[in-house]
């Protein structure tokens, strides 16, 4: 009987499309805006997984994340240097400075002071110079993004794009000159500000003077020690506080969850794709199931088992549910795709494509459960009404 | 003759909102193998519910149906759907051909309800559409059939499993006279024989004349058996 379930279900090419599509909707949703939402949130702490050297981040213990800057003395690094279990700790500037640009305007930048010997904490991908590169006088690398988009020189044509920034060219950063030697490759930050490299030792001529201006201290755990007992061994000692890479992240990804309105917004807006979706989706399974209930009603008045019908819809349910949701996950790859040079933010793991999918079956499920009722309770003597 | 349906004191009340509706009200009739028995009388008599009941798709309150020799509203459900599925045909006035499967794959339902394998019942199904004249139309969809052709496929589908009761409802009235005439022809020609039994309820007397006896039914009973 499954062919029969499969051709009441195509039959109709109108109404088929019609679930299908409902599905594709509902799946769609469910997975686009969570992937922005996921996209956003992980641009929250895309900097410290761009620095993947270090295992330990050293700060002031009343940072809340990873922007939330409370400068340390210089002889803080010293403190966390002189503590057993740490095979290197390197200071790093991280601040927000201006950027004059060529036509006169002012762009607030990320300034990130790498230590002036190692360069540890540079970034992740270089796409043109070195990293060493830094060691030349007024040198500074910048973010391809930032190069391109807000760093970029004034368009030659009206209304045109910018010209973007390339290596040799110069910009002012508080009244400094700072060269141009490389462009890199960096996950975009939540604010989506131009990132520059450059050492510490510059950094702190750039930024304007403070008493203490060490940002981060990096550590790195000597071999065979455990990361986090080297954490509670440095808040110890120091009284700083001392995170693991992943601790910084969740603290950062916290503070963004508790202290802003992403999540409500967005969870409204992923509720409410899921209210719709499931509404649309579920209504048009049903309908088509109400649509059915005649020939439904024929097959049971013919001796058809409660038990085979209930297999023939959850067989339809199964098999739009399977549809729609690979063409609405795929219609949000393709869009991830397709968005994967702008602004926007997407992340697309696993777990969201688990998500989906269990929504979408829940809704299929859900459907075909309210319709297999419809179908057991349904009264065969109703084919002979006219 | 053997009975092949014997009702006894069948009462069927429905309960319409608060109001109670006598639909059969102590119905005694038996019809016997080989024969066309045609259930006549005007609308709202109970000629459907007593078709129905007779089809064992609706329980009655009281009084007793037997089918063969077997009190169908004794049975389980399960048995009762067995049984529905290998000893009765089924003929509606709607014909109720599933639109998205064409002439051979409708006729073969109730083949495949039994069990039968689908390369198997289709086999089938195109024989006995052969036998009803449409053996070169097996692949046309109801959509592509004519009302008379629509209820020949209706009536193999009826046939294909070899019921021992075949219940008609109203088979002539979606039909014109002469369409009505050769459907009935057809029922009494390839339909009936000495093992089977026919329950045709209709409004037309235009078919009466195809009829072995006539039960006369009114605010539900059974009147006169001519």
């Amino acid at each position: 009987m499954n062919h029969i379930a499969l051709k009441m279900l195509m039959g109709d090419t109108g109404k088929y499309v019609g679930i299908v599509m409902g599905l594709t909707f509902a799946s769609l949703i469910m997975t686009q805006q969570p992937a922005i939402f996921l996209g956003i949130m992980a641009r929250t702490y895309s900097f410290i997984s761009d620095t993947g050297l270090p295992d330990i981040w050293v700060m002031d213990e009343k940072v809340q994340f990873i922007d939330d800057i409370k400068p340390l003395q210089d002889t803080e690094l010293y403190r966390v240097r002189g503590i057993s279990g740490v095979a290197w700790a390197m200071p790093m500037y991280k601040g927000l400075l201006k950027a004059r640009l060529a036509n006169g305007m002012f762009q607030t930048c990320n300034v990130v002071g790498l230590d002036d010997t190692t360069l540890i904490g540079g970034p992740p991908i270089m796409l043109e110079g070195k990293i060493s590169d830094l060691r030349r006088s007024d040198s500074v690398i910048i973010d391809v993004d930032g190069a391109k988009e807000k760093l970029g020189k004034p368009a030659l044509t009206p209304n045109g794009t910018p010209v973007p920034l390339k290596i040799g060219d110069s910009l002012e950063l508080n009244d400094h000159r700072a060269i141009v030697v490389g462009i890199a490759k960096v996950t975009r930050t939540f604010q989506s500000q131009p990132v520059i490299y450059t050492t510490y030792s510059r950094a702190k001529s750039y930024a304007p003077r403070e008493r203490k201006l060490l940002s981060f201290v990096l550590v790195k755990a000597a071999q065979g020690q455990d990361p986090h007992e080297l954490t509670h061994r440095i808040r110890e000692k120091t009284g700083l506080a001392a995170y693991t890479r992943n601790e910084f992240i969740e603290l950062t990804y916290n503070y963004f969850m508790k202290n802003t309105g992403i999540p409500i917004n967005f969870g409204m807006s992923v509720l409410l794709g899921f209210i719709v979706g499931a509404a649309i989706a579920g209504q048009t399974f049903y309908n088509f199931t109400l649509e059915n209930i005649r020939q439904f009603g024929v097959l049971k008045a013919m001796g058809t088992s409660n038990w085979t019908l209930l297999r023939m819809i959850l067989l339809q349910a199964v098999l739009v549910g399977s549809i729609g949701y690979g063409m609405g996950v795929g219609l949000t790859a393709l869009f991830g795709y397709a968005m994967r040079h702008s602004i926007l933010a997407f992340k697309f793991p696993w777990q969201l494509l688990l998500f989906s999918g269990v929504g979408v079956s829940l809704i299929c499920m859900i459907a075909a459960l309210i319709s297999i009722i419809k179908v057991i309770r349904l009264e065969p003597a109703i084919v002979f009404k006219s | 003759m053997v009975a092949a349906v014997r009702c006894e004191k069948l009462v069927k009340i429905y309960d319409t909102g608060g109001q109670k509706v006598i639909a059969l009200n102590g119905i005694d009739l038996s019809i016997n193998l080989g024969e066309l028995m045609m259930l006549v009388g005007p609308s709202g008599c109970g000629k459907t519910t007593l078709i129905s009941v007779i089809a064992g798709i609706l329980d009655q309150d009281s009084g007793v149906c037997e089918l063969f020799g077997e009190n169908v509203n004794a049975m389980r459900s399960k048995d009762k759907l067995q049984f529905r599925a290998r000893h009765i045909g089924f003929v509606f006035q709607a014909f109720n051909l599933l639109p998205s499967l064409n002439a051979a794959e409708n006729v073969s339902i109730p083949l495949l309800i039994n069990g039968v394998k689908r390369a198997e019942a289709e086999r089938l199904a195109i024989k006995v559409l052969e036998q009803v004249g449409l053996g070169d139309r097996w692949k046309s969809f109801p959509s592509q059939l004519s009302g008379g052709q629509q209820q020949r496929v209706a009536i193999a589908r009826a046939l294909v499993h070899s019921p021992r009761l075949i219940v008609c409802d109203e088979p002539t009235s979606a039909l014109d006279h002469v369409s009505g005439h050769n459907v009935m022809s057809l029922l009494k020609e390839v339909a009936l024989h000495q093992d089977r039994a026919l329950v045709i309820v209709t409004h037309d007397a235009r078919i009466f004349e195809f009829a072995d006896r006539i039960a006369q039914m009114d605010d539900g009973h059974v009147v006169k058996v001519t």
